[in-house]
């Protein structure tokens, strides 16, 4: 079989292996995302986080050649942009959604400005595992050639799950996220609980940056993060603060971003903007469709900002 | 006996009223001071961050204000830029006075440009003026609905609105990209697919003896106008009423949603009037270039002003003053284009951290503290 012979059919495998592809750095964002609101946090600079992640993994996968050492470093800034925005938000008065937007600035701002020298040099790839060694099609090997984060990513998603709500740090950490009060009046110490959280949710993200600049698209330039990290954000609400249903909603809008590059890859080019564009539309209906005026919604965390 | 008692009812009365005085006057430098204190706080931290770095940050501000404000040039330079950031932060700042998070103005600045390089060709029959005012009004409109339509989905169906106006943004700038470089895209163009270059008396102009844009007095104008709206009128304190307790407003029959849609939809179309400038008077033409960044740096100016559209004016030209003077840190000092984002962030940082030091300085409430003695 040659490449023409799959005619139409190329679509969907594309957009199926672009969504495994794409779906990573949602998912793992979003799985950060989902620790930090779990405990009554709203952290809105994860697309910075993401970008300096992307910047601080590459660049250490390429000063030491070892892609393990990257996505390490770049856990460990998200760990610490996090950790920033953890303290900073339990002072009084400081709001949690503005700080974000300030850290995803100063993220961005910090990735450009120490990631320049980066641009030109080529890091090494992250391994990934071959499912696809079954078929003799090319596009279908592609696209079942998955990356190891992946597979760890719905590891740590069924793990986060079974924290939640199986285990007492679980436990705690939904006590916090829907009553500051009722935490306090069990001796817990709410601050320390949602820094701690929204650190680690950092970390996730760093993660998910590094593997945008490691595996795909596979290098550091200034334009490798488009929203991914925002979207993610948004995801979560569309997850219902659920970490299995977030690799679900991953994977579907890892597919809405294959979407383009999909029909780019069989000719159809007019219009490449718009189906570009189709991962922001499809943000945009779900948080429409998903949020509601009066009731707070389903599943939310009592002490998050944005549903209150 | 009943003398006496007036006598000191009155003089109660007397320090009753320098209290309310002393008391404005210690809120009133509070709030002009710590914005102040922690713009400097920013600056400082960005200097050790370039100490550290091994650059000298005396040098920095040194080319910061050579850049910014040393001649008459570099001030033309520092006004041009201001003029978008004025509408940029109208546009963060009218929304943010009913408690939203409007952050997507990018979004706006590029529809309002993009309107009017994609319509220009078909008024190009009509005298100047009229053009341009029509031009204008469909910028305004085409930018306004967009923002407008951030807060009407706030209202109606409680979307985050600063999630939804961040994915606006860039699903402008794809559609933008989308009509440059398809429908709309002049052949002639090559590297830089853009619209066709509009007609000469389509383009905005210079003040007369300057080599700054008309922009920036619709700008002035504009933060004017807002601030005699917010301050001055029922419309804007029924606007703080419903941005301090919607539901307070809603029981006293404010018309919230129609608040919201006329504060966010103005927000959107001053951004839109941005776009128009910098097609209309720098650019000539509809392109890539419209997504320059003003609407994030508008986002900082409208925090830095604390929400104030007389504020926004200084914070502005300081910030524009930042941006005029990029390209010569980067030769002079070896520095990334980058450099200019991450002082914004660090003072972004600062400005919000400021929020939780209000009344914490006991020199700013004189009158509390003597009652205490």
């Amino acid at each position: 079989m040659t490449e023409t012979d799959l005619g139409l059919w190329a679509i969907p495998i594309a957009i199926l292996g672009g969504a495994i592809r794409v779906s990573t750095p949602f998912m793992f964002v979003s799985l950060g995302e989902v620790l930090t609101e779990r405990s009554g946090r709203f952290n809105l600079g994860l697309e910075g986080t993401l970008i300096f992640g992307a910047m601080t993994g590459y660049a250490a996968a390429y000063e030491t050649g070892s892609p393990l050492i990257g996505i390490m470093a770049a856990a460990f800034t998200g760990g610490l942009f996090g950790l920033f925005h953890g303290i900073v938000c339990s002072l009084p008065r400081v709001n949690d959604i503005a700080i974000g937007i300030a850290l995803m600035l100063l993220g961005m701002g910090l990735a450009f400005f120490f990631g320049k020298p980066y641009i030109q040099p080529v890091a090494p790839d992250l391994p990934s595992i071959e499912f696809g060694w079954w078929s003799v099609i090319p596009q279908v090997k592609a696209a079942l050639r998955v990356n190891v984060l992946f597979i760890i990513g719905i590891f740590a998603a069924i793990g986060l799950w079974w924290m939640f709500f199986a285990t007492r740090i679980g436990l705690l950490i939904r006590v916090v996220g829907d009553s500051t009060n009722a935490a306090r009046a069990m001796g817990l110490r709410p601050a320390l609980i949602r820094a701690v959280a929204t650190a680690i949710g950092g970390a996730f993200a760093g993660i998910g940056g590094a593997y945008l600049s490691l595996f795909y698209p596979g290098s550091w330039n200034e334009g490798i993060s488009s929203g991914q990290g925002l979207m993610a954000v948004a995801l979560v609400i569309f997850a219902r603060w659920n970490p299995i249903a977030c690799v679900w909603a991953a994977i579907l809008f890892g597919g809405a971003g294959a979407l383009g590059p999909a029909l780019q890859s069989v000719g159809l080019s007019d219009g490449y903007y718009l189906f570009y564009a189709a991962p922001y539309v499809l943000t945009l209906c779900v948080l429409i469709f998903t949020s509601s005026p009066t009731r707070a919604m389903t599943g939310a965390p009592g002490e998050l900002s944005i549903t209150k | 006996m009943k003398t006496a008692d007036q006598n000191i009812s009155h003089s109660k009365e007397k320090i009753f009223l320098t209290d309310v005085w002393l008391e404005t006057l210690g809120k009133r430098s509070e709030a002009v001071l710590l914005p102040i204190g922690a713009l400097f706080v920013g600056f400082l931290t960005f200097g050790l961050f370039l100490y550290f770095l091994g650059k000298s940050p005396l040098d920095f501000y040194a080319l910061v204000y050579k850049a910014g404000f040393g001649t008459s040039f570099s001030w033309q330079n520092t006004l041009s830029r201001t003029a978008p950031l004025l509408f940029a932060a109208l546009c963060v700042a009218l929304p943010a006075r009913l408690g939203l998070m409007v952050i997507g103005g990018e979004g706006a600045i590029v529809l309002g440009g993009v309107t009017f390089g994609v319509l220009a060709g078909s008024v190009s029959g009509l005298p100047g003026i009229i053009a341009i005012l029509l031009l204008a009004t469909a910028s305004m409109l085409v930018a306004g609905v967009w923002i407008g339509a951030v807060g009407l989905l706030r209202h109606y169906r409680g979307v985050n609105e600063t999630i939804a106006s961040l994915l606006m943004a860039y699903i402008a700038i794809a559609l933008m990209n989308h009509l440059v470089e398809g429908p709309f895209r002049d052949p002639d163009s090559l590297n830089k697919p853009s619209t066709a270059p509009i007609a000469a008396h389509l383009r905005i102009g210079d003040i007369p003896g300057w080599d700054v844009h008309w922009g920036l007095i619709a700008g002035l104008f504009c933060c004017l106008v807002s601030w005699v709206l917010l301050e001055r009128t029922t419309l804007g304190f029924a606007a703080r009423i419903a941005g301090g307790n919607i539901r307070a407003a809603q029981v006293q029959g404010l018309p919230v949603g129609r608040l919201i849609l006329c504060f966010t939809s103005l927000g959107g179309a001053f951004a839109g009037l941005a776009g128009m400038f910098e097609v209309a008077a720098i650019h000539g033409s509809a392109n890539a270039s419209l997504a320059s960044g003003y609407g994030y740096t508008g986002i900082l100016v409208a925090f830095l002003a604390r929400q104030n559209p007389i504020a926004i004016i200084p914070v502005a030209i300081l910030l524009a003053a930042f941006e005029a003077s990029s390209g010569l840190i980067q030769r002079r000092m070896g520095l990334p284009d980058a450099t200019v984002l991450v002082l914004q962030g660090l003072v972004f940082v600062s400005i919000l951290l400021s929020e939780s030091l209000y009344g914490r300085f006991r020199i700013f409430y004189p009158v509390s503290q003597e009652s205490e003695k």
